[in-house]
């Protein structure tokens, strides 16, 4: 059903009665029905009163799909004479051609699409009545009647057995989407491996990636040494243990050094700090060797490696753990223990 | 003129005048940008030595003062050796223009020989990591898929994946390394300036330092396919396909939605 524009229709006019109710006041109850402003005047377009510029807009329109005809047959011959080929160039050339003929294809029928129902196509509006959704209520008893009827036919009240047969199957069944989906999660719910790394009495810091020890006198003030633990490629799991284990090696002055975590745990102003940051475990690795600030690139967490590694700027909770280090009989760097508390971000079962 | 004068309320005009004021401003640039100048070591004289130690009176003692002992806040350059001095004035770090968080690249002040000279002088203040030979830092001779692997484990973090820079705290930053001669990436290695850390012969090998060159080599020669965009990673490609993606949306949603003329 459709309804013509109502050009009558003046309700914003101060005044007039159908403006007046929209207005609520106080005291007064809420609009029951507010009235149909219609359809506001319908003005022709170009095209409409124009013969002219309607040839004009089937032209566009026709050139829109001949550029999306010209598209495709352009990709199917870049398809074949650009193969993508060896080299990076080549490849480049041939997502290039493959694109752009794709992208024509594409656009070109969209863009004629709208552009012909902008311009051509009928540009009155419509308007559809909404139907009741309620069916009658003759209908509604048939169709309770027929559900009665096939649950009467089935038997289902009278054969228990049968019941419970169908009632466990469709309870089991999801058992078979469920049960893979929680045991494929992880076989490891080991947690307490978190709080233990490599690290051990007298095991040697090694440069990263080439694992060569590193001997105390060769780090002058100022460097920065990436370590890892020695006999890292040898363990179990190297990934595993190297994303825990990596600690950051830096030489300052000695005088520079305001705090360290423990007693001794540095060496001749050579500090080791673990680099997973205490916020959600980005490696830390930018160094700033004149302010000794250590930054995370991940949340710009900032940690004083000068003063215990403290927090001095960022969302990080607790500063870097250190590690304990000295150097053996051969003045190679090596590890006094274990970090002395869980590295990385905090954990449910972490102790502090 | 006249024709000029007819069109100039054309609405394409301030497009136009936009185009041209980018075409001349980039062309300027090109012609006026300088390029850095490359330094050659070359062995110390006694003369070099001289006229060095000249240079040095007349340019840097302001600040680290006539014995080069550096005073609060200013370095000491006793020891620091031919590389660091090559470095800071070959990048044209040093002098330094005025105080800031960090002193930028710009513009050698002093020509080869002058560097050759204050290098000279500083390096007999007190033994230091001297100016690497070209064998040293020769690219060609060194390993990228090394390098690619010590980069990323030693300079990716501050530098950049592919060595594109990034930014630090506090107004610092870590700066771009595809224009910066071979000669300069090595010494900065060794030598450590301003917020970088020193990288010294036992931490990178002389071979390693080698192969980052080689690296970095390829990284700076051009990206193997799309629009770089900076190389900064989602920040700038993000900025793009927001302003320019969702432009190109709002646009076609409006056109769509706008009633044809």
């Amino acid at each position: 059903m459709s309804i013509t524009p109502d050009h009558g229709h003046d309700g914003h006019e101060p005044g007039d009665t159908a403006g007046s109710d929209v207005v609520l006041r106080e005291g007064e109850d809420a609009v029951e029905k507010f009235p149909n402003p219609g359809f506001g005047p319908h003005r022709p377009r170009r095209a409409d009163v124009d013969p002219a510029a309607a040839k004009r807009a089937e032209r566009q329109v026709v050139a829109l799909f001949a550029l999306s005809v010209l598209g495709t047959i352009g990709f199917i011959v870049a398809y074949f004479t650009l193969p993508p080929g060896d080299t990076i160039a080549s490849m480049r050339t041939s997502n290039l051609a493959l694109g752009l003929g794709l992208a024509f294809a594409l656009l070109g029928i969209g863009l004629a699409a709208v552009h012909w129902a902008k311009s051509l196509m009928n540009d009155h509006e419509k308007a559809e009545d909404r139907h009741a959704q309620r069916s009658t209520d003759q209908t509604r008893a048939e169709a309770l009647q027929v559900l009665k009827d096939g649950a009467q036919d089935s038997g289902i009240g009278r054969r228990g057995v049968l019941k419970g047969a169908l009632v466990s199957s469709l309870a089991l069944f999801p058992l078979t989407i469920v049960l893979p989906l929680i045991g494929e999660v992880g076989e490891d719910w080991n947690v307490s491996k978190f709080k233990r790394t490599m690290w051990a009495k007298n095991k040697k810091l090694t440069i990263d990636p080439t694992g060569r020890p590193i001997k105390a006198a060769d780090v002058t003030i100022g460097s920065v040494v990436h370590v890892i633990p020695e006999g890292l490629d040898e363990s179990e799991a190297p990934l595993d243990e190297k994303a825990k284990a990596v600690v950051l090696l830096v030489r300052m002055d000695p005088r520079d050094i305001k705090s360290e975590q423990g007693e001794g745990w540095s060496y001749d102003g050579i500090v080791a700090y673990s680099k997973i940051c205490t916020h959600v475990g980005c490696p830390v690795a930018l160094y700033e060797q004149q302010t000794h600030h250590l930054l995370c690139p991940c949340h710009q967490s900032t940690f004083d490696v000068a003063d215990s590694a403290k927090v001095v700027f960022g969302p990080a909770k607790r500063p870097l753990p250190q590690l304990p280090i000295t150097v053996d009989d051969e003045g190679y760097l090596v590890a006094q223990s274990d970090f002395h508390e869980p590295i990385g971000p905090s954990f449910w079962e972490r102790l502090r | 003129m006249k024709a000029l004068a007819a069109r100039r309320h054309d609405r394409r005009a301030p497009v136009v005048l936009l185009l041209l004021a980018l075409l001349l401003t980039g062309a300027l640039y090109a012609v006026l940008a300088p390029t850095s100048a490359d330094a050659a070591p070359t062995a110390a004289t006694a003369d070099q030595v001289e006229t060095g130690e000249k240079l040095f009176q007349a340019n840097c003692a302001t600040c680290h003062g006539p014995d080069a002992t550096g005073r609060e806040g200013i370095p000491s350059l006793v020891g620091v050796g031919a590389a660091a001095v090559d470095f800071q004035v070959g990048t044209g770090r040093m002098p330094m223009q005025m105080n800031g968080p960090q002193a930028p690249a710009k513009p050698a002040q002093f020509d080869e020989e002058q560097i050759a000279a204050l290098a000279a002088y500083v390096a007999s203040l007190g033994a230091g990591p001297a100016v690497p030979t070209a064998e040293q830092v020769d690219p060609a001779l060194g390993d990228p898929a090394s390098g690619m692997a010590l980069f990323r484990t030693n300079c990716a973090m501050c530098h950049n994946a592919i060595g594109a820079g990034g930014a630090l705290s506090e107004g610092k930053w870590a700066p771009n390394l595809w224009e910066t001669t071979p000669t300069h990436v090595y010494e900065a290695m060794l030598t450590g300036p301003q917020s970088m850390p020193v990288f010294n012969d036992a931490n990178l090998t002389s071979e390693e330092k080698r192969d980052i060159i080689a690296f970095l080599e390829l990284q700076g020669n051009g990206a193997p396919g799309g629009i770089t965009l900076g190389s900064l990673g989602p920040v700038s490609e993000g900025l793009w396909a927001w302003v320019v993606g969702m432009g190109l949306l709002i646009g076609a949603a409006v056109w769509i939605g706008a009633r044809s003329s």
